[in-house]
Order: C-alpha cells, then sequence, then structure tokens
C-alpha cells in the first residue's frame, strides 16, 4: 500500500504557522542531499495519524514533522539542511 | 491573480453553499460564496472545516475546481462521496444551499499553472485527480492564452466521467485544448481501446513527446501517480518538470 | 468555535465502561503510518535487548518461537481517538524476555525497524501488561499492523505499541521517542486523556 500524499498537502497546516506559502519552497535533504519543494515530499500520516512526517522522496529520511495539538503546533525541520526561500 | 499582496497567516473564513451541481452518482461539484476571497490559482486547494453542534470539528482538504474572476467571490470544489467517509458524505448527501462551512485557502503555491507561462501542458488525470487540472484548463479558457494543452484522463467507466459535458464541449470549442479520456473497467460503446490501465503507448499516443518539454501536472490517488509518473520518466520526460499531486487512497 | 454545520456529528465518541474518554469505537483496525512499511525477512529479524551497560541479548525469529507464548485477549486505544474492543493476540511476554537481564533501569526505549521509537517505563512492560506479538486473530500480524513482530502495551496509547519492534533499550533515564519528541505525551495512559504535552 502507497500510504502517502505530496508535500502539498502540508499547505495549509504550515499556512497556520507561517505567513508565506512553505511547499513552494526549495529544502535539502539532509540524508541525502536531494533539494527541491517541499511539495515533492512524501506526507504520511495524513489520513488523522498522530501528526504529519514528510519524507525525502530520494531516501525516505524524515525531513520534518508537524504535529498539531489543540494549543500548539510542533515542527521539526530536523531532516533539512537548509529551506530556501524566494523573495 | 491574487487581489493583494499582503501576505498574513490564514485563518478559517465562513463559506455560503450556493449551488450545487451533480456531476456523477457520488460526486458533485459545490459552488460556495466566500466574502472576501483573495483569490486563487489554478492548482490550489483549500481546507474545510465542519464542527458538530457539542464542538467537535474535524477537516479536509480539497482541490479548487473553478477559475478565479475578479468579479465575484465563487469558488467551486467537486468533492467525491468515500462511502465510509467523515466529511465527503456529509458534503454531498447533507449540504444544501443556504448552509455554510468554514474554508481555509487558498494553498499551495507549487502545483499550479499560470497562465504567463509558456511551455504546452500535459495534464494527466486519476479519478477525481481531474479535478484542480479541470480548473487549469477552465483558467486557460478565461485567460484566452493559446498554450496547447492535452488531457488525459484516466477513469473506471463513462459514469464515472466528471464534467463530461463540459469537457465534451471544451475540446470542441477551446482552440488548443487536446481531452482523451481512458477507461479502466469499462468503455462506451464504439470506444476503440479496450478497457485497461494507462499504458506508455496511451500517453505516447494522446500525451507530448518529451522534447516539446511540456509543464506535466499528474493528480490522483497515490498508486495512479506513481505509475503514471513512471512512465513518463521511462518516455524521456525530464522529471523536474513533472509536478504531482497525491491524495491517498487506492483507487483508480 | 467555528461555525456549526446542521446534521454533521462526524464520528461521534460513543460512551460506555470500556471507553476511556474522548474515544470512539471502532470495528476495523485503521492502519496509521508515519513512513513506508518495513518488509522485514524472518531469517534475518532479530530481537534484542540492550541494558544500561550495553550488554545485548538476542533472539532469532526461531528463537522466539521457542520461547513459551501466550493468548491474551485486550482492549486497544489510539490516540487519534479509535478504540478496539477484545481484540485478539498471541506473543511473549516481555518478562519473559527479561528473566535473564540484570538491570537497574526505570525506562526503556523500545526501537523499530524502519527508525520508529517510543518510551515506556520498565514497570509498565512488567507483570502481563506488555507482550512481543506475532498474531492477530489467529493470523501472523500482517505488515500494516506491524509484523512479523510489535510491542503491544494495551494499557497505553497505542502509539506505544511499537509496530516493527527489533529491540528495547534499557534506561536509567527517561528518553522520549519519535511522537513524544514531538508533542505527544511521555507516559499516554488513556483513562487520564494523557494525549499531548501537559495533558
Amino acid at each position: 500500500m502507497l500510504d502517502y500524499v505530496d508535500g502539498s498537502s502540508l499547505a495549509g497546516p504550515m499556512r497556520e504557522l507561517f505567513a508565506v506559502d512553505v511547499t513552494a519552497v526549495e529544502g535539502r535533504c539532509a540524508a541525502c542531499g536531494l533539494t527541491g519543494p517541499i511539495a515533492a515530499l512524501h506526507v504520511y500520516g495524513h489520513d488523522h495519524g498522530p501528526g504529519l512526517v514528510g519524507r525525502c522522496p530520494g531516501c525516505d529520511e524524515i525531513v520534518l514533522r508537524l504535529v498539531r495539538t489543540p494549543t500548539d503546533a510542533w515542527l521539526d525541520v530536523r531532516g533539512a539542511v537548509s529551506l530556501r526561500f524566494s523573495l | 491573480m491574487a487581489r493583494t499582496a499582503v501576505s498574513r497567516r490564514l485563518t478559517w473564513r465562513a463559506a455560503e453553499l450556493r449551488e450545487v451541481r451533480g456531476e456523477t452518482s457520488s460526486a458533485h461539484s459545490l459552488i460556495f460564496e466566500v466574502p472576501g476571497w483573495p483569490g486563487h490559482l489554478p492548482g490550489q486547494h483549500v481546507d474545510v472545516r465542519l464542527t458538530a453542534e457539542d464542538g467537535y470539528s474535524t477537516e479536509r482538504s480539497y482541490s479548487i475546481a473553478s477559475a478565479f474572476t475578479d468579479h465575484h467571490d465563487l469558488v467551486e470544489l467537486t468533492v467525491q462521496r468515500i462511502p465510509d467517509g467523515e466529511v465527503s458524505p456529509y458534503l454531498v448527501d447533507v449540504l444544501q444551499p443556504g448552509m455554510r462551512v468554514e474554508l481555509r485557502g487558498p494553498v499551495g503555491g507549487w502545483f499550479v499553472w499560470r497562465p504567463a507561462d509558456t511551455a504546452p501542458v500535459l495534464l494527466v488525470a486519476g479519478g477525481s485527480g481531474v479535478v484542480p487540472l479541470m480548473a487549469m484548463i477552465r483558467a486557460r479558457a478565461q485567460a484566452s492564452v493559446r498554450v496547447p494543452f492535452r488531457l488525459v484522463y484516466s477513469t473506471r467507466t463513462p459514469e464515472d466521467v466528471l464534467y463530461a459535458d463540459e469537457l465534451r464541449r471544451r475540446a470542441l470549442e477551446d482552440r488548443g485544448l487536446d481531452v482523451t479520456i481512458v477507461y479502466t473497467r469499462r468503455v462506451p460503446d464504439g470506444h476503440g481501446r479496450p478497457p485497461g490501465r494507462l499504458t506508455a503507448a496511451d500517453l505516447a499516443e494522446w500525451g507530448w513527446p518529451p522534447d516539446f518539454e511540456p509543464a506535466v501536472f499528474v493528480c490522483g490517488p497515490t498508486g495512479f501517480v506513481e505509475a503514471a509518473a513512471d512512465l513518463l520518466i521511462d518516455a524521456g520526460h525530464e522529471p523536474a518538470r513533472i509536478k504531482t499531486e497525491r491524495f491517498g487512497g487506492t483507487d483508480a | 468555535m467555528g461555525i456549526v454545520s446542521p446534521g454533521f456529528s462526524g464520528r461521534r465518541q460513543t460512551s460506555g465502561p470500556k471507553l476511556p474518554p474522548g474515544q470512539y469505537l471502532t470495528q476495523d483496525f485503521p492502519v496509521l503510518s508515519a513512513g513506508p512499511t518495513p518488509r522485514v525477512a524472518l531469517d534475518s529479524w532479530e530481537f534484542a535487548v540492550i541494558t544500561e551497560t550495553g550488554e545485548r541479548h538476542t533472539w532469532s525469529w526461531a528463537e522466539l518461537q521457542e520461547l513459551p507464548a501466550e493468548e491474551f485477549t485486550v482492549d486497544i486505544h489510539c490516540v487519534t481517538k479509535w478504540s478496539k474492543l477484545g481484540t485478539r493476540w498471541r506473543g511473549v511476554a516481555i518478562e519473559t524476555l527479561l528473566e535473564d537481564v540484570e538491570t537497574a533501569a526505570d525506562f526503556t526505549l523500545a526501537h523499530s525497524y524502519g527508525g520508529y521509537t517510543t518510551n515506556v517505563p520498565l514497570d509498565d512492560l512488567l507483570d502481563g501488561q506488555a507482550w512481543i506479538a506475532y498474531e492477530f486473530e489467529g493470523e501472523p500480524l500482517a505488515p500494516e499492523h506491524g509484523g512479523p513482530a510489535r510491542l503491544v502495551v494495551p494499557h497505553l496509547y497505542f502509539w506505544k505499541s511499537a509496530k516493527w519492534v527489533r529491540g528495547l533499550q534499557l534506561l536509567l533515564e527517561d528518553e522520549p521517542g519519535f511522537w513524544e519528541t514531538a508533542g505527544y505525551h511521555d507516559y499516554g495512559d488513556p483513562w487520564r486523556e494523557q494525549r499531548y504535552q501537559g495533558d
């Protein structure tokens, strides 16, 4: 079963936190060095899991995680070397 | 496109259902009026939030089917009923014109087509993955641009085709738009291609050759998108020019 | 509170003596994933207990099968609010695996194939409270539900019942796992609704 969706699905939850669209931002995977837009990540947990887990389409390592509790959002971007925002 | 360049964090907006159009026995197009709608690009989506009387609420993402026009605040979503779903049966079967839901968006700035883009476009749809691609076809017509578009749309049976009449009409009237429907389970009478999954031959015949360097948008259930993207890459399309939108699930 | 949608009730929480607060009952067995499903071949499968001094105790699949197994029927409660009652499992109790292990640890961190981790106090794994399970409803445990073997700790939220488990690390200090470092509760008692940190 291919139980993931594209990083585009992070657009709504991320726009709740940031003033810009993060899905068009280019990230670099800390594990394999692949660069690409956040929209191209493979996102697991979209179907109401405990949180959203974005994995590198090249190596499947975790690039970011987002957990939304009733009071807080927890964002972990440990798997991204950098995020490049065009200004 | 957008009315305002001011970016800020998104909040929920009230959206009132104005009109319902039946597409198939299990899918309806819902036209919402959203006061102050900032505009959107074709390919973007919205989150819809439903709240019960006791405060319980839940949300789902839906692609926008309509092109944005300056003179109204309407947003069209096409919703396919998922039998054991929590939200789609309510949107398709219960929600009536005059009732309101909450909507957050538009969101997503990557899987979008801009009328200023000049590359030929190949749209590859699996099932209700046609929805954001329809927004692109509508936006192209509205902007009166001549960029050549080809839609290859895979669906189960003739009864499952979304926007059937409009696609038939646009294929005749919108110059530079070709529409091909590939049936996976059952074909209409007199249809040449036997039912079956999308193949490399289908894409070679009805898509664009890789050396045209088309912008490719693929949308559908995860398995469909995976298979279609592999066929396109095998055919020589540059992975960087293929944008995908998977919405999970297993149907194709 | 947002705009109320008349006639919308959603997946309703059902109440009953066997349901913790905020849960709803489900008959199916939802699959929640944080990554691709690991496919672990039985001939290379291994389970390890690693003590706080670094001592390793390992079992191959065949060795696990030779240990005394128990059948147990338990209710499970997922933090995403579904509960499933009367699920039937077969597996090896954790105290059976720890019989020859010397430790002063109070905490454990379960590790899985695929990289998942979750922390559980050692006391919560003993005395018939937790198992390494490899059968569900009389069948080998399916990969999407954590097969070949998963931890089952039914008295805590189900994210503590690590799928595809490959080892248990014994620790003197508590160390949060995959979801616990991203906002989820360190202990996760469904009856006290310990979903998130601070609950």
